[in-house]
């Protein structure tokens, strides 16, 4: 018989994560009497000051949205728009647009991995200490994260709102000579990713068996990031369009961000929920090394979402270097768009999951409404429901300082990016 | 008392962050293994994306990203002057307002009304605005995002005891620097170049296309100027207002610009 005892713990600010959120757990008589994340990053109104924009404008500002993942941001609003415009995009800058997008995973998978995650699972409160006990590796991450970058800064002169992205393809082309580069360094990385994937899967974590679906784009040509259908693990397989049939998001009052639900209930989008849906894409190389380290996919263990994000660094690269093959600079790096009234809807993978767009649009070709949907507001109602069957399976008879840090661990396998989960329209919003 | 002085040995160094996307504290996360060297110069007691958590402990200088937006963030600030030698104010938010600016010209209660069920749980001011507004800001670095260079270049300054500089000029001197051919005269593209501070490295024209002002007002920029160029090249009045009003809104010169603009 285990002890029954009251115990209040609450976790004011939450560290190594981007952006403001709190965690408060309430157990009573040895259960879960109350558990919140509540994220009270300021709300920033972003869908709001998009009305009356231009298009032209549009990628810039939704940029700011997330410093870490401002490409999502960008590709899913040029798509979007590009689709209700009727743009065909010379084959060139599709393509790039997804060699573009394998830099910010490359970027922000490393950043979370080493910055952010792993110094859990070594007794490390930063990645500063952890650098101590494991420097190779923590500049080894540091370095594949500088790549990401620099695989960024090629289409966009910056990583960190890039100023690339124009409607109709890019506003430049890199030239031969810095494509060449960057393959050299993409085909050096690659042995260090296998590395990373390695040492990643040599972390012990515990084993934690949960029920989720999975939520992912889907795509039949390959594993999909900058484009594809929605897809759940019950078999779901849906267009953009039909995002609202399936997904509904709700306002917790002690939050500010939106809580989405499939069905009514939790979901998983992100690193994990890609793999269990769309592990059947990876190259051969990368299943035989997943097959030889002993990952079994579809995976329901949230702890094995830092591998995840070490195998779609590795697929990442390996993308970016396979569609490098061949570059050549194009004519003009982007077609000329003419803006049509009508709904604008797309959706993309952004690192941490699926982001959703929806612009309604006026035939000058400015913003009427817009609504945007990201990742981490997906993912809030299964972070809650996972930290209580997590605390569970854990045991609640851990002291205080122990559940804390799995809470934290538990949170950041969701990578959480609070500083985008702040600016959704509820569903039902009456419009002049 | 505040120091005014950075500490001799290691000195205490704090990020804190306010409303904002978080981009400018990835130009410290972003260093790659500078970012080790960093962390052997100084002592990092407070940043807590990157980990560290203890603000109430005093430093001697203290970043700060973000705009003060919320009821809780006015007390906040005060509590970080009052703990910090140096307060350096990093990024567009932190030094203008930012992007959540444009919130200023609108009515916020409105916003939250129409965005939340629950809006009475939703604290948030009228209007978002610069450090500067409501403390002291011994230094500020402009730009959406600031760059690893720039936030280096600070910090190498304070260590060696001198004052740290900024290039306030314009965009245009580093665009020629670089040789980089003129987007407005040579293909008509409404650029903003003229007005806005350098920093960037003319990152925009780089790639043939139009500055849109991240970096903030240069000094001395004529802004009268350039609004009539912008109309020179077809653009509407309102199309003009919106290229000063985007992510430095709030800064006095673009405001002032696209104010008299809507005044006809």
């Amino acid at each position: 018989m285990t002890e029954r005892r009251s115990v209040a713990i609450h976790v004011p600010v939450l560290a190594r994560v981007e952006g403001e959120g709190a965690l408060d757990l309430r157990i009573e008589q040895g259960d879960i009497a109350e558990l919140r994340l509540r994220i009270f990053e300021p709300p920033r109104f972003f869908e709001k000051f998009l009305e009356g924009r231009h298009y032209t404008e549009i990628p810039d500002m939704v940029a700011r949205i997330c410093g870490i993942c401002p490409v999502a941001y960008q590709v899913t609003a040029a798509q979007a728009l590009e689709d209700l415009f009727g743009v065909e995009l010379d084959p060139w800058a599709r393509v790039m647009r997804r060699v573009f997008y394998c830099g910010e995973w490359i970027q922000s998978h490393s950043l979370h991995i080493h910055l952010l995650a792993a110094p859990d699972f070594f007794g490390c409160g930063n990645a500063i200490e952890l650098a101590r006990i494991a420097p190779d590796e923590v500049r080894r991450g540091l370095r594949i994260q500088g790549l990401g970058n620099e695989l960024m800064d090629l289409f966009g002169a910056r990583s960190v709102h890039p100023v690339g992205v124009r409607i109709g393809g890019f506003h430049g082309a890199p030239s031969l000579a810095r494509i060449l580069d960057m393959r050299d360094k993409l085909r050096a990385a690659l042995p260090e990713a296998e590395a990373l994937i390695r040492w990643a899967a040599a972390i012990p974590v515990p084993q934690d068996d949960q029920v989720f679906v999975s939520v992912a784009t889907r795509h039949p040509a390959d594993y999909a990031i900058e484009r594809g259908d929605i897809g759940a693990s019950d078999g779901l397989r849906i267009g953009a369009e039909a995002f609202d049939a399936h997904f509904i998001e709700r306002h917790e009052p002690y939050s500010t961000a939106l809580f989405s639900t499939y069905h009514q209930q939790p979901y998983l989008v992100g690193p994990l929920a890609r793999l269990n849906l769309n592990h059947e894409y990876l190259p051969g190389a990368i299943r035989a090394l997943l097959a030889d380290i002993g990952l079994v996919l579809p995976s329901r263990n949230l702890f094995h979402s830092l591998l995840a994000r070490a195998v779609e660094i590795w697929l990442a690269l390996y993308e970016a270097l396979r569609l490098l093959d061949g570059y050549r600079v194009p004519d003009s790096p982007w077609v000329p768009a003419t803006p049509r009234a009508g709904v604008a809807i797309g959706c993309t993978e952004a690192p941490r999951g699926l982001l959703w767009h929806r612009y309604e649009m006026d035939d000058a070709g400015c913003v009427i409404n817009a609504r945007i949907v990201p990742p981490t507001s997906q993912n809030q109602g299964r972070i809650e429901e996972d930290l209580r069957l997590s605390l569970l399976n854990f045991g609640l008879d851990h002291p205080d300082d122990a559940l804390r840090l799995h809470c934290e661990k538990v949170i950041r396998n969701y990578d959480p990016c609070i500083s985008c989960a702040t600016h959704f329209l509820r569903l039902n919003v009456a419009r002049a | 008392m505040s120091q005014q002085t950075v500490h001799p040995g290691k000195p205490r160094v704090a990020v804190h962050k306010f409303s904002s996307c978080d981009g400018c504290q990835l130009s410290f996360l972003n260093l790659g293994e500078a970012l080790l060297t960093l962390a052997e110069r100084i002592d990092l007691v407070h940043f807590a994306e990157a980990g560290p958590l203890d603000p109430d402990t005093g430093v001697d200088v203290a970043f700060v990203e973000g705009s003060v937006s919320t009821p809780e963030d006015l007390e906040r600030i005060q509590h970080i002057r009052a703990h910090s030698g140096l307060l350096i104010a990093i990024g567009a938010c932190a030094t203008s307002g930012g992007i959540q600016g444009l919130r200023n010209q609108a009515k916020g209660a409105e916003w939250v009304a129409q965005i939340y069920s629950h809006p009475e749980a939703i604290a948030s001011l009228e209007h978002s605005t610069p450090i500067s507004c409501h403390v002291k800001v011994d230094f500020e670095l402009w730009g959406c995002p600031v760059s690893g260079p720039q936030i280096l270049a600070v910090i190498n300054a304070l260590l060696l005891g001198v004052t740290p500089r900024d290039n306030t000029d314009k965009v245009c001197t580093e665009c020629k620097r670089q040789g980089y051919p003129c987007v407005m005269v040579t293909h008509g593209i409404a650029c903003m170049g003229p007005v806005t501070r350098a920093g960037c490295g003319a990152l925009c024209p780089s790639l043939g296309r139009d500055c849109y002002g991240c970096y903030g007002p240069a000094e001395n920029a004529n802004t009268d100027a350039l609004a009539i160029q912008f109309g020179h090249l077809g653009l509407t009045p309102a199309a003009i207002v919106r290229r000063f009003q985007s992510i430095n809104s709030q800064a006095p010169v673009f405001l002032a610009a696209a104010d008299k603009l809507r005044a006809g």
